[in-house]
C-alpha cells in the first residue's frame, strides 16, 4: 500500500462540471493511491481539513471533485490557479480490483471516486444516478455510464449479474446492498484527522461501528 | 518542556509515526468495561474550532492492560501516560491499582471529559484515593468550566497530585440549517483555536496557586501559542485538535517553538516560563 505523505501543493486548475466542481493539483511526490482511497484536503481558513477521493490522476496532476455546500467545500471551490494547500494522503483502503463483470454505481457526488477507478477496471459499465439534468452534466467524467435522474433510482437500472463497486448516499448503498450483498461499497461520514487518530468517523452499520478512515471508506460485507 | 499529544487525539497503533515525534505519549482514556463510544455523528467543525462527541470509545481496562499496552510498549519508544477515567472513585483506584507495569511512566486521570456522565465525587477525592493506590507520577486533568480553577488546583494538589493537565474541551453545541444539533448527542467537547484564551487563562490562574508541573494544552496551533502557555506558566505543552489538520505538528511546532522564543528575547523556550505573570507581578506592586 502507497506510503501517505502531506505535501503542500499547487492548484492547476478549478472547473465546474455542472454544479460540481474539480479541483486539480500539482502531484509532486505524492502516490495517487488506489480508487476509493482519499486525500485529505486543506481547507483554507477552516479548522479542518475535508476528505476527497482521488477523481482523476492524468499525469503529473490529482483531481478532486467536490459539490459545494459546507464552509469547507466552499473554500475549497473558490481556490484559483496558483493557489496552494496542503494535501495529505492517499489514506484509508480502496476498492479491490480482482473483480470478474464489475459494474460502478454513483449517486450524486458520490461519483466523485468512480472515473479514477473506471480508469483502473478498463471503464467498465457504470449507473449513475442524479436528482437533476445539472448534476448529471457530472456523468461525462465516467466512460460507459448509463444514467438516471431522480424518481428513477439507481437500483431501478442496475443489471443484477455483475460484481458492484458502489459510492453514493447511505439510503443508496443500504438499497444496493440489499440488492447485491457481496458490493464494495465506498461510504462518507465527517473527518477530522482522517488516519485514525480521532475515532470521529465511524459510522453504524448492522449494528457495528466502523473507523471509516482506517477500516474504510470502502467496506465489503460479504 | 515536554512536548506531548492530548490524551484522545492521538492512536499510536495507527499512527506509531507521529506519537514517535512526541517525548511522551498520552493513551486515550481507558475505563473499567469497554465503550463503543457515542453514536455517530461524532464530530463537527464549527466557525472557530470543532465538537467532538467520542465518548470515551476504548476496549476497557482488561484488554488495555492485557493487549493494548503491551502493543503500544513495542510499538511506541517514547515513554507512555496513561490516561484513566471512569464513572466512579472506585473505577479510577482500581485501575490505578492494576497499572503496575514499569512501562506505564505516568498516570492521568481524566476527570473532565464532557461527554460521558461524571463520576459524583471531586477531583480531590478521586486524585486523593488514587494517590494510595499508586507511587507512579499522578496528573490531574482538570475541566475548564471551574469558575475557580485555583481552588480546584490547591485541591488536586492537597490530595497528593504530582501534577496538573488543563484543559479538557469546553462544552459546546453547534446546528445545523434545519436547527438541529450536528451531534447525534447534541452537546460535545468544543476544542479548537478558539480555545486558547481560555486555556491561557486556566494555566495563568493555576500557576499563581502552584508550583506543581503543569502540562498545558488548548488551541495550541502553532509555536506561539505553546509560548504564551509556557508564559503563563506551563512547564509541558500538548497539542490536539492541531494533530488532526497536520499530522507533522509535533515537529513543526517545536521548530516554530524555539524560533518563537528568539523572536521574544528568550534564548530557551523555558527561558518564558511564567513570563506573562511579570504584568501582575508590576500591578501588584
Amino acid at each position: 500500500m502507497s506510503r501517505p505523505r502531506r505535501e503542500r501543493r499547487s492548484v492547476v486548475g478549478v472547473e465546474a462540471v455542472g454544479p460540481y466542481v474539480l479541483v486539480r493539483v500539482a502531484r509532486g511526490g505524492l502516490d495517487p493511491g488506489a480508487p476509493g482511497q482519499f486525500f485529505m484536503l486543506e481547507a483554507p481558513g477552516r479548522v479542518l481539513p475535508r476528505p476527497m477521493s482521488l477523481c482523476l490522476a492524468p499525469p503529473g496532476e490529482l483531481g478532486f471533485l467536490l459539490d459545494p455546500i459546507g464552509p469547507g467545500t466552499c473554500a475549497l471551490a473558490e481556490l484559483e490557479p496558483g493557489d496552494s494547500i496542503h494535501v495529505f494522503g492517499p489514506l484509508g483502503n480502496g476498492f479491490r480490483l480482482d473483480v470478474e463483470r464489475p459494474l460502478l454505481v454513483g449517486g450524486g457526488i458520490g461519483l466523485a471516486p468512480l472515473p479514477y477507478l473506471s480508469e483502473a477496471l478498463e471503464r467498465p459499465p457504470a449507473v449513475l444516478g442524479f436528482r437533476s439534468e445539472w448534476h448529471a452534466e457530472a456523468a461525462a467524467l465516467v466512460p460507459n455510464a448509463e444514467v438516471v435522474i431522480d424518481p428513477v433510482l439507481v437500483t431501478d437500472a442496475m443489471p443484477r449479474d455483475r460484481a458492484v463497486l458502489a459510492c453514493g448516499p447511505e439510503p443508496m448503498l443500504e438499497a444496493v446492498r440489499a440488492l447485491c450483498p457481496d458490493a464494495q461499497l465506498a461510504w462518507e461520514a465527517p473527518m477530522a484527522c482522517g488516519y485514525g487518530a480521532c475515532y470521529g468517523c465511524v459510522v453504524e452499520i448492522d449494528g457495528e461501528l466502523k473507523r471509516l478512515c482506517v477500516e474504510g471508506p470502502v467496506l465489503c460485507f460479504s | 518542556m515536554l512536548l506531548l499529544n492530548a490524551s484522545g487525539c492521538l492512536d499510536a497503533l495507527t499512527a506509531p509515526d507521529v506519537a514517535a515525534r512526541f517525548d511522551a505519549f498520552v493513551t486515550k482514556t481507558v475505563t473499567p468495561e469497554p465503550r463503543e463510544g457515542n453514536a455517530p455523528v461524532r464530530i463537527a467543525e464549527t466557525d472557530h474550532g470543532m465538537l467532538n462527541s467520542i465518548g470515551l470509545a476504548n476496549p476497557g481496562r482488561v484488554v488495555f492492560l492485557g493487549q493494548t499496552l503491551p502493543r503500544l510498549v513495542r510499538t511506541v519508544d517514547v515513554p507512555i501516560w496513561v490516561s484513566v477515567g471512569g464513572f466512579s472513585v472506585r473505577d479510577y483506584v482500581e485501575t490505578c491499582e492494576q497499572l503496575t507495569r514499569d512501562d506505564v511512566a505516568c498516570v492521568e486521570l481524566n476527570l473532565s471529559c464532557p461527554n460521558v456522565d461524571e463520576a459524583p465525587e471531586s477531583a480531590g477525592e478521586i486524585v486523593r484515593a488514587c494517590r494510595r493506590m499508586t507511587a507512579k507520577p499522578l496528573y490531574a486533568k482538570l475541566s475548564p468550566h471551574s469558575w475557580d480553577m485555583g481552588e480546584t488546583v490547591r485541591a488536586v494538589e492537597d490530595a497528593g497530585a504530582d501534577g496538573v493537565t488543563m484543559i479538557n474541551t469546553l462544552r459546546g453545541v453547534a446546528l445545523d440549517t434545519r436547527l438541529t444539533t450536528k451531534l447525534e448527542r447534541g452537546v460535545g467537547g468544543y476544542s479548537g483555536p478558539a480555545l486558547k484564551p481560555v486555556a491561557l487563562a486556566a494555566v495563568f490562574a493555576a500557576r499563581r496557586v502552584t508550583a506543581l508541573p503543569i502540562v498545558a494544552m488548548g488551541g495550541v496551533q502553532d509555536g506561539r501559542d505553546a509560548l504564551e502557555l509556557i508564559a503563563c506558566g506551563a512547564t509541558h505543552v500538548a497539542l490536539g485538535t492541531v494533530l488532526f489538520a497536520d499530522a507533522d505538528a509535533p515537529s513543526r511546532v517545536r521548530a516554530e517553538l524555539i524560533d518563537e522564543a528568539h523572536r521574544a528575547g528568550f534564548d530557551h523556550p523555558e527561558d518564558a516560563f511564567g513570563a506573562a505573570h511579570e504584568t501582575v507581578a508590576k500591578l501588584a506592586n
